[in-house]
Parts: structure tokens; sequence; C-alpha cells
């Protein structure tokens, strides 16, 4: 009486052959919950999406149930570009995985039309229905982070390059103000930077500004010195400003010894210095004036 | 055999390193440098390293010795124009050079050793003239 299993799987095929507008138009109407989102995706992009995926399980199942099989392979792909879409356009990792959850009901109720008389039957196959939506769900919640982890790679390597700025403050005096957490990732491309510049610019002294910088500790301190000692290297002075009260008492307590270095409190105070360094002077308009009379 | 020019210029001994230093290319201006120092009695030296690419742990301990070795025979010494990559290849290598004295091109590296030799002579005469 148990018809082979690839009997069943022909049967299921067929059944979503069968019964397909059944379906898709009861999906749809399964997704018009909570899951649907329709700020997000147009109604007809839904549908695209809902046949286009049904027809692709329909082919596939013909040959099993397993989705990690080769014939599934135009159905991974097409989850994977709807997963990449969603993750862009801003939905839930719920959201684009009932995608793929809320078609059971009625590819379900569609099966227990085809073998209401048989119960064993059906229970098989649903249970080999449950497994392959099951897995082809989570390839959604996988494709779907992939697509938002290369989204954060991305802006991470923006970042990087935005929060490096290398200014030039006065003739042969550059200036590098730092925001945010020093690693080594980032010591480099600071690092890289600002030696380019002193190349470029011909600037005697560099001022590396740390007040956006939150906590000072050994490994920065560290990554720090490096710059400090490669620029000195190349012949350029380095003032390190910006340092907090709270800094200077972290550095202090941690034994970093910064001896060696320059620091000033203020940006200014470390340009005034860099501007002598260099061999400017200033002198107020008003007094000047004064001693002409 | 191969060998890195020393040009005198006045006071002054000048070495421009034009190719990829190799460990005896090293030992040789070493030996040629100290050499060429004690004959001329330079009081300085300006080493120019500005084609300088690759440079490892020895030729960086190099540079430091030969810096040493021309303070000891009484002539400053300025390393001139290292290459950003160098720079960072010396520092992640942990060697920052104490001791040397950097300037960011040969112009001035040159004042570096104009006014140090100033200074010197000014320490030495400046005393007995007022």
């Amino acid at each position: 009486m148990a018809i082979s299993t690839l009997n069943q799987n022909a049967t299921l095929a067929s059944i979503i052959e069968q019964h397909r507008e059944a379906i898709l138009a009861e999906w749809l109407r399964e997704m018009s919950g909570a899951t649907r989102r329709s700020d997000l995706l147009k109604e007809s992009e839904l549908q695209a999406q809902c046949s286009q995926f049904l027809d692709s399980l329909a082919r596939a199942s013909g040959t099993g149930t397993n989705a990690q099989a080769a014939a599934y392979e135009p159905l991974r792909e097409i989850l994977a570009d709807i997963s990449h879409s969603r993750a862009q356009k801003g939905f839930s990792p719920r959201e684009t995985a009932m995608f793929v959850f809320s078609i059971k009901r009625p590819l379900f109720s569609a099966i227990r039309d085809a073998y209401g008389k048989d119960p064993s039957v059906m229970a098989e196959q649903m249970w080999s229905m449950t497994e392959l939506l099951d897995s082809l769900g989570l390839f959604t919640t996988d494709a779907y982070l992939k697509s938002r982890e290369e989204v954060i790679r991305r802006q991470q390597e923006d970042m990087l390059e935005l929060s490096t700025p290398v200014v030039k403050l006065w003739e042969g005096i550059l200036a590098l103000p730092l925001i945010g957490t020093l690693d080594s990732a980032r010591t480099q491309v600071v690092m890289e930077s600002l030696l380019e510049a002193i190349v470029q610019t011909n600037s005697r002294v560099a001022i590396i500004d740390i007040t956006g910088v939150p906590t000072v500790d050994t490994v920065v301190a560290q990554h720090l010195l490096k710059t400090v000692t490669a620029a000195r290297l190349m012949g350029a002075d380095c003032i390190i400003s910006g340092v907090r009260p709270q800094i200077a008492q972290t550095i202090v307590h941690l034994g970093i010894n910064l001896l060696d270095v320059t620091t000033k409190a203020t940006l200014s105070d470390a340009f005034g210095l860099a501007m002598q360094r260099a061999g400017f002077s200033f002198v107020r308009a008003d007094k000047r004036e004064t001693k002409r009379d | 055999m191969e060998r890195i020019p020393i040009l005198r210029m006045g006071e002054y001994l000048l070495v421009t390193i034009q190719v990829d230093m190799h460990d005896r290319l090293a030992m040789t201006l070493q030996d040629d440098l100290t050499n060429r120092i004690s004959e001329t009695g330079a009081k300085g030296v300006l080493i120019d390293i500005s084609s300088l690419e690759i440079v490892d742990s020895f030729i960086g301990r190099m540079l430091g010795n030969i810096a040493s070795m021309s303070r000891v025979l009484d002539a400053d010494t300025v390393v001139v124009g290292m290459r950003p990559a160098v720079a960072i290849t010396l520092v992640e290598l942990g060697m920052s050079l104490t001791g040397v004295r950097t300037a960011l091109n040969v112009d001035a590296g040159m004042d570096l050793l104009r006014n140090s030799l100033d200074a010197r002579k000014d320490a030495l005469y400046g005393s007995r003239i007022q």
C-alpha cells in the first residue's frame, strides 16, 4: 500500500501544479498580516516573487525534498535574491523568514485535500514538506544575515576612510584629528595617511589631536607611540594634543611612558608650539600699530 | 665590487643610497664611511635614503651603527628622506633608531647639520670672543 518515494515526490510536484492558483492566493492572504510590510514592498513585486518561488519549488520537489540537493539550486538563488533585497529594504529577519514559513498552511491544506483518505501518506508528505520548508526558511535567514554583514563591513570601511583626515594647518604644519577608538587596523591607516601627507606637504611638524578618542589604554598608547616614532624616523616632529584630564590620569596610572613625546592639553597650545618650532611668531595687529606710533 | 659613493662637500660628507642595500654593501659602506670621516675630518654626515625601498632589521641596525660610529669620530649624522613604508617597517620591527637624527629631505638635513655645527662652534669659541 505504501507508494515509492519517487512517486510521492512526483505527486507533490503535481499537487503544487494543480492547486497553483489556490495556493498562491491563499499564501498572499496569509502574508497580508503583520509580515506583509506593504510600506516596503509593492503588491505586484510580492506576487511575482511568490509565483517565481512556487514554480521553482514545484520543479525542484519533483526530484526529492532535500533542500541541499542540486535540483534546489535555482530555488536557493531566488531565496538569496529575495533575502538580499529585503535586508536592504529594511525588513526584519523574522519578516524575511516568514515569506517561506507562511506558505505552509496553504500547501498543507492542498496536501490534505489530496491525501485526506490516507492519513499515513498524508503525515509522511507533510513531514517531508515541513523539513524542506524549515531548511529553506533557515536558508533565507542565513542569506539575510550575510547581506547585512556585507552592509556592515562596507560601512566600516567607509568610516575608516572618513575618520582619518589629515589637514594642513600652516606651511609645514599638519594636524590629524582622531575621532573614535584606535585599533590596529585603524592605526595602520592613520599612520600611512599621516606619513604620506608629511612627504607630500613637506611638513616638519605634525599634531595628533586625540580629543575625540574616548579612552586611551596601553594598546592605544602603543599605537600612538608607533605613529610618533615613524614620523620621527622620517624627520618630522609629532605633538600629541587634546589630552583630557581623565586620560592624563589613566596614562600615568597605567605606567605608560610618554616622556619622549611632546603632549599638550589643547590643539591651540600644540599649534602655538608647532608655529614656534617651524620658526613663525605671532604679533597682535593692534600692538604692532602702537609700536609704530 | 659594488660600492656606495661618498661625496665630500666642505665640512660634510654626503652619502646617497641609490640601490637596494644588501648586507655586504652595508658592511662596505660602514668601512668606507668611517675611513673617510677620519681621513677628511668631516664634521657632519648626511645619509640620503630616499631611494631605499626595502629595509630589514639588519639594514636598520647598520643605519643606527653608522650614526653611532660617526658620533664617536666627532661627526654629526642625519638620515634624510626615509619613505613612509620604510618608517612603518622599522617601527613594526621595533627599531626606533634612537640617537639617529632625521630630516625630511636633503635641504632640511643640511640645515640641521649647519645649525648643530654652529652651536658646537659657539660653545667652543663663544665664551672666548666675549
